[in-house]
């Protein structure tokens, strides 16, 4: 990207948080909470969502049978099924319907696959009048907007800008204004047009080969009118919303409202057969009752593949095609809720699953365009009801983007600086630096202090701005001389492996290793004093910082050298304890998609974050006194790390502060916004603080503005610390019995 | 009564609680007087194929579009209700139950007490051989609503209140 790209991101980003980033984050704060508290109700919850993932993998598996049951069914009762290869297919085969029809109106219920078409489109040029009678749908329709949100697409305008809107354009009797004067005026303006429509649309969220079975899921009833209203009924739905069996609907109507709006249940949940036995409202036949008249409905089926069937053979983006579209991802995620989906989405769908799906069915272009903003937080993987590994699909996007287009024009003058394993393509510099960030921080080490300095002049400043878009309003992290490696090498082990009760090899990541050797003293300290004998090996850099930007080689060849590494330590019977928890996460999760299985798997059993292993010495009765207790200690505000998070090691700390009798407050926001390198990006420095915000605002609120600001990631501490100002420090760091941390 | 039947009765109050959707009880001889409580002129609805029980004579039971678009109330059976939810499953039929059961202002679902199932598998294990039949229905869950205008409202496209009276058959109210 160029300097002047990124200004223009940086623009656009902030115009977004500006205009619509409150009402965004508003809404998308509601359905995420509502989603922890409605699956905390379930009784197996992970069971269930394992169910619904194994129906999607089936059904996906085999999908052309799917299809040829589905078609048969359907026609059996009485519908018309059409395939259609791509979206001009569609929209030729749903004109001539209604050409056929001579529909003059069409009304349409909310389908994302039919803004995928753009079928809207379509029919206004042979002059059908088409209404979006979705409440949400027909604003943007009136403020002729996209959709920001794949389930409430109107997120992003608040009710004074609808009640303007609506005044603006219909200039009704009485001003109106609030959401239940909006929401009648709506329905009555609506039902008029539904009343007179002559065909209605509809998507479909699941449907059943067996049966022949829509089910939509909605809450207003139009989708319910749209279908029973008019004699013909158009449902266009992509191939893979087909599931074998009526039977298999059930986990996926117990989650999908739970995880997308977080609602137990929306209210309305249609498994319609069409075509449907109820009767016409016919307007033109007032007097006659429903049960007298003998209708001939008219179904069409339009199924779509636009990609999907290139999807299915494509191992990366095949689990793209288990999504059920319910925007788990996107209320979940710390950027979606700052900026929504005009900046998050392409050019249908938005949120960390729009990578997966643009790419697929728009191409990768439009998926290069947001692709940016999934930081690999990971914070979606759990929410997501068919436990698709988003961030994954976003990462392996990512490469493919970096490996297309023109060769990289900095490669001759940087190389020695990004030596990554990416051959081709066009990885711009900010990517090559932040994915080598090893490299750098080697030689920023090995000239400190003077590289500190130099980092940190005015015109090294603007050079790093302008050529590798690195935010000159974030400060750079100064290296130290003497590594964690060669202090502990100096220094050596103060326990024993004779007097052991155990010994483990601390992983020193590039951070620690290079940045914030204080961190790693206070963890060999502590793993000292609960007689763990430590050793602290060179080991190479996780690949978490290539992976971050897309480079796939890169962090594959890492993740061979730090197997390579521990290989021996883990057959003797050491534990790998890491301090950085986006390091374990690549052991715990990445490294299953870069290393032989039974590499994984060792690793990932020998590995365990710092506190995570302080509390299974604490456990197996290591003596906590000899730690910093809470009794002297400071009180806390603690925010754990998003990765951290997802692999539920999280608790561990809290869990040790407790015993400690520490005084913990805890933030509860889904990311602080920094991840890794994405804060120091120009065109999402803004963002990244927006996101940070609604941690800062927590942590200065009077009940933890006092508190010793603790944080479990590095770009956590950092970000905490810009953007309160005040110090932050490592979990570590406060039990170190030498910590005068206050 | 079964010890199990009362529990998801209780649930599938609870449930309905939850949702502010008022719940009556009531017996096939009891039925219209009870209905005539709940419900506001002019009223519509469809036929109830439950035995003992008919649609009182002040309800119209062969509705138009045109009545359909001035009744205030209407009155649909319900083939299932689930507990853990506060659902009743509303079936599509000729006579138009679909409509019916969604354009007045108030929906009143009557439901069977033998009706009741647990929990959602359940419910749609006996939904499935119905729309492998051909048939179509509704899990219909509280009165329409939408929070698209900035706050939740009730009532967007369908009805703003659901009153479910459920049937107990005669002798078993204790």
């Amino acid at each position: 990207m160029s300097g002047n790209a990124r200004e223009q991101k940086a623009d656009h980003i902030r115009h977004l948080l500006e205009t619509e980033g409150d009402a965004v984050e508003a809404n998308t704060l509601g359905f995420n909470d509502g989603r922890y508290e409605s699956v905390a109700d379930l009784e197996d919850y992970e069971g269930l969502k394992s169910e619904a993932r194994a129906i999607k993998e089936d059904a996906i598996e085999r999908l052309p049978a799917l299809i040829d049951e589905l078609t048969e069914t359907v026609e059996a009762n009485g519908g018309t099924v059409y395939i259609a290869d791509d979206a001009a297919d569609a929209n030729r085969y749903i004109r001539e319907v209604a050409s056929e029809k001579e529909a003059e109106r069409l009304v349409k219920s909310k389908s994302m696959t039919s803004e995928e078409l753009e079928v809207n489109e379509a029919l206004e040029a042979d002059g059908v009048d088409v209404v979006e009678t979705d409440l949400g749908e027909w604003v943007l329709q009136v403020a002729d907007e996209a959709p920001s949100h794949i389930v409430a697409p109107a997120i992003h305008k608040s009710r004074e800008e609808i009640a303007r809107l609506f005044n603006e354009q219909f200039d009704p009797d009485e001003p109106l204004e609030t959401a239940e004067e909006l929401t009648m005026f709506a329905r009555d303006r609506l039902g008029e047009l539904i009343r007179e429509a002559d065909v209605g649309m509809t998507g479909a969220n699941f449907i059943t080969a067996d049966s022949g079975s829509l089910m939509l899921v909605t809450s207003e009833g139009n989708a319910r009118k749209s279908a029973v209203v008019p004699d013909t009924h158009v449902a266009v739905a992509g191939v893979e919303k087909i599931v074998p069996s009526v039977e298999d609907l059930a986990p996926f109507i117990e989650l999908i409202g739970r995880s997308g709006t977080g609602q137990d249940i929306t209210s309305y949940i249609s498994l319609l057969t069409p075509p449907v036995d109820s009767p016409v409202v016919d307007i033109d036949d007032p007097d006659v009752a429903f049960a007298d008249r003998d209708d001939d409905r008219d179904f069409h089926l339009v199924l779509i593949d636009n990609g999907r069937m290139a999807m299915r053979e494509d191992d990366q983006l095949k689990e793209t095609l288990y999504c059920i579209r319910c925007s788990a991802c996107a209320n979940t995620c710390g950027n979606f809720q700052s900026v929504g989906g005009h900046a998050f989405g392409g050019e249908t769908y938005t949120g960390g699953i729009a990578t997966g799906w643009e790419a697929g069915v728009h191409g990768q272009d439009s998926a290069a365009e947001f692709n940016d903003l999934c930081t690999g937080c990971s914070r979606c993987v759990e929410a997501c009801p068919v436990e698709i590994d988003i961030p994954w699909i976003n990462t392996v996007v990512r490469d493919r983007i970096n490996r297309d287009g023109d060769a990289g024009r900095f490669e001759f003058v940087y190389d020695e600086l990004v030596p990554d394993e990416e051959a081709t393509g066009s990885i711009g510099l900010q990517k090559r630096l932040f994915g080598n960030y090893e490299t750098l921080a080697k030689l920023g080490s090995a000239t400190a202090p003077l590289s500190n300095w130099t980092a940190g002049l005015e015109p090294v400043r603007s050079l790093l701005e302008r050529t590798a878009g690195i935010d000159r309003r974030r400060a750079l992290p100064a290296f130290e001389r003497e590594t964690l490696v060669d202090w502990f090498e100096a220094r050596g082990p103060r326990v024993s492996a004779a007097d052991a009760e155990r010994e483990a090899v601390l992983y020193p990541d590039t951070y620690t290793n290079y940045i914030d050797v204080d961190r790693g003293k206070a963890a060999v300290r502590v793993l000292e004093a609960m007689d763990v004998h430590v050793r602290i090996p060179a080991v190479s850099e996780s690949g978490r910082a290539p992976l971050s930007q897309g480079m796939i080689a890169t962090a594959d060849a890492k993740a061979s050298r730090v197997y390579a590494a521990l290989a021996e330590h883990l057959d003797a019977g050491r534990d790998i304890v890491v301090i950085e928890p986006s390091d374990l996460a690549m052991f715990h999760r990445e490294y299953e998609k870069l290393l032989p299985e039974a590499s994984f798997e060792r690793l990932r059993a020998g590995s365990y974050e710092v506190i995570e292993y302080v509390y299974g010495c604490l456990e197996n009765g290591a003596n906590g006194a000899r730690l910093r207790t809470g009794d002297g200690g400071p009180a806390i505000a603690y925010h754990s790390h998003c990765q951290q998070r997802t692999m539920g090691v999280d608790r561990y700390t809290r869990a040790v502060f407790e015993a400690l009798n520490y005084d913990v407050l805890e933030s509860d926001v889904e990311c602080c916004g920094m991840a890794g390198s994405f804060g120091y990006k120009q065109e999402y420095y803004e963002l990244s603080m927006d996101v940070g915000d609604r941690l800062a605002e927590q942590f200065s609120a009077p009940e933890a503005k006092n508190r010793l600001v603790v944080a479990s990631g590095t770009s956590c501490e950092d970000q905490l610390e810009d953007l309160l100002e005040r110090d932050a420090s490592h979990p570590v760091e406060v039990l170190d019995p030498r910590s005068r941390l206050r | 009564m079964s010890a199990e039947t009362g529990a998801i009765r209780r649930r599938f109050e609870a449930s309905l609680a939850d949702l502010d959707v008022p719940v009556t009880s009531t017996t096939p001889a009891a039925f219209e007087s009870t209905l005539e409580t709940i419900a506001s002129d002019p009223t519509v609805g469809t036929t109830l194929p439950f035995e003992g029980v008919s649609l009182p004579e002040w309800v119209d039971d062969e509705p138009t579009p045109a009545t359909l678009e001035r009744a205030t109330t209407s009155v649909t059976a319900a083939s299932l209700g689930i507990a853990d939810y506060g659902s009743v499953v509303l079936p599509s039929t000729p006579d138009g139950s679909e409509q019916v059961s969604l354009f007045p202002d108030l929906h009143v679902p009557v439901l069977r007490e033998a009706d009741l199932v647990a929990d959602m598998p359940t419910a749609i294990e006996r939904l499935g051989p119905h729309l492998r039949d051909g048939e179509s229905a509704i899990v219909a869950t509280g009165p329409s609503a939408t929070a698209d205008m900035g706050a939740l409202v009730k009532g967007a496209h369908g009805p703003k209140d659901v009153h479910v009276l459920v049937l107990e058959s005669e002798g078993d109210d204790e």
